[in-house]
């Protein structure tokens, strides 16, 4: 399996920064690998940790969030709190096992499209090297089989 | 419906402390209306039955069945499974029920760390180095014992819930509530909220129940209760940098514990509309750090030591991840032995 292991990773970008570097590097005909699906948001500081979680706990084998320059945000300081949580965020992944790798925080300008891909690629074989997850593997496979409940039970206003 | 034609009442604890037990004999006279509305069939704390009288039951002949305690081994596995069949109304009774409470906080290690730390301890007297074993030979024949999962569950992670009632343990006044309106409902003269419903909490925040004053909160560091000289009894506990956990747990408690001057620790589980407790308190003590800098910020998180026991104290078992890496390793080795 980790021979032709590709790992996926999900990347959050910005709309007014990172988005439009992505778009750069796409028009700019910039190579960087398909492992990675973007997801856009408005802003780097709307990225609730949990839609982190949600990756990881889906599937994922990492997690990319992008956003604009401190100094630089669109809203004006929401990306000095996404670098507050995606700190607070990364110790407490570590605390459960999870690798900081997995999860990397990337400033990029609307003009870094060359500097995103080459993030993106460095972040891909990065996942590479450290195998995949299988969170959602683990946490759906295994453990005692839940049983349906009593035909009375399912009477009820659901 | 029983001889005496009362609906019948079971409550039962799997990997709890037995604070729920408490809590519901807590709810004090009204203890008789219980006694007097239901026939109460098994209740393994409070009187003698036995399993197997369960089992003999016809399926779904239990009225209502308070079920506190997570799924911790195969014997709480067994009788979730088995209380589930019997019951009409299960409901997951309490926080460890619920969302696995402090015992899922074991989720965060591998099960021979813990046995290490139970049974190897420096006050612990085990020189022949025993551990649990699910069978042990004794010259009578071959003992079974519960054998012990690597990741806890919560109830509805093996079971259909039909309600949840949150809270270490649930406050006596929800209780008696609850029960009140599990009467009312069975003699016709109230309904029943949809199946799946949280019960006996409110539908707000601890932050709204708690008399102390709400500014804009700024936080240069984290503090340990114990080491703050002087605490202002009116100021938001947050603002003066304990941390407070009563921004995304749910109201129904009172405030009890920010009202005497202790932090609110989430036990009364996530408020209405908060899908993943930890992550959204998270984005709270995030959101009051008053630094910009990458090296400043984590100077300040080096005063909060152990972010899964702030933010997950009784959530973990049922969060996004629910355990961590080495604990679902386990489990998968575990799957493998068993299924084969």
């Amino acid at each position: 399996m980790t021979g032709s292991f590709e790992p996926v990773i999900i990347g959050f970008t910005c709309n007014w920064c990172s988005y439009r570097a992505a778009d750069l590097a796409g028009t700019a005909r910039e190579k960087y690998p398909p492992n990675i699906r973007l997801i856009r948001l408005m802003c780097s500081g709307r990225l609730d940790p949990s839609f982190v979680l949600k990756a990881l706990a889906s599937g994922a084998d990492g997690v990319l969030i992008t956003g604009c320059h401190p100094g630089e945000c669109h809203y004006l300081e929401q990306n000095y709190k996404a670098l507050r949580r995606f700190l607070l965020l990364r110790r407490t992944l570590t605390q459960l096992g999870i690798e900081p790798g997995r999860v990397k925080l990337v400033w990029a300008s609307a003009a870094e499209g060359h500097r995103l891909a080459q993030e993106i690629t460095t972040m891909v074989e990065e996942v590479r090297a450290l195998g995949p997850l299988n969170w959602a593997q683990a946490a759906n496979g295994f453990g005692p089989e839940p049983v349906s409940a009593p035909a009375a039970a399912e009477g009820g206003a659901a | 419906m029983s001889a005496n034609g009362k609906p019948k009442f079971a409550m039962y604890w799997a990997a709890s402390c037995g604070g729920c037990e408490i809590a519901v004999l807590n709810i004090h006279e009204k203890i008789l209306d219980v006694d007097a509305n239901f026939e109460i069939v098994f209740w393994p704390v409070a009187m003698d039955t036995k399993y197997k009288d369960v089992e003999a039951m016809p399926d779904g002949a239990i009225t209502l069945t308070l079920f506190n305690g997570s799924i911790r081994n195969t014997e709480n596995a067994e009788m979730a499974h088995l209380l589930r069949r019997k019951s009409q109304i299960l409901v997951a009774f309490g926080s460890c029920a619920c969302e696995g409470c402090i015992p899922g906080l074991a989720n965060l290690s591998a099960p021979e760390s813990l046995f290490e730390a139970v049974y190897d301890s420096i006050s612990t007297e085990n020189p022949e180095g025993i551990r649990p074993q699910a069978t042990w030979d004794v010259p009578e024949g071959e003992l079974h014992i519960p054998e012990y999962y690597p990741v806890l569950r919560t109830l509805d992670q093996i079971v259909p819930v039909d309600y949840y009632m949150p809270g270490c343990p649930p406050e006596s006044h929800q209780i008696a509530a609850v029960v009140d309106l599990v009467i009312a409902a069975l003699q016709g003269k109230a309904e029943l909220p949809p199946r799946g419903s949280v019960i006996g909490a409110g539908s707000s925040t601890v932050c709204d129940e708690c008399p102390r004053a709400r500014n804009c909160k700024t936080i240069k560091r984290f503090e340990r209760i114990q080491l703050v000289k002087h605490i202002d009894p009116n100021l938001c506990l947050l603002e003066q940098g304990i941390p407070c956990n009563g921004l995304a747990t749910s109201s129904g408690c009172g405030a009890l514990c920010p009202r005497a001057g202790a932090p609110c620790i989430g036990c009364y589980g996530p408020a209405q509309g908060v899908m993943e407790y930890g992550a959204r308190l998270l984005t709270a003590y995030a959101s009051v750090i008053d630094a910009n800098t990458p090296e400043e910020i984590e100077r300040i998180l080096d005063t909060l030591p152990d972010p899964v026991g702030q933010f997950y104290r009784f959530s973990l078992a049922k969060s996004l991840l629910r355990a961590s890496k080495a604990a679902w390793e386990e489990e998968e080795r575990y799957a493998a032995a068993h299924h084969h």
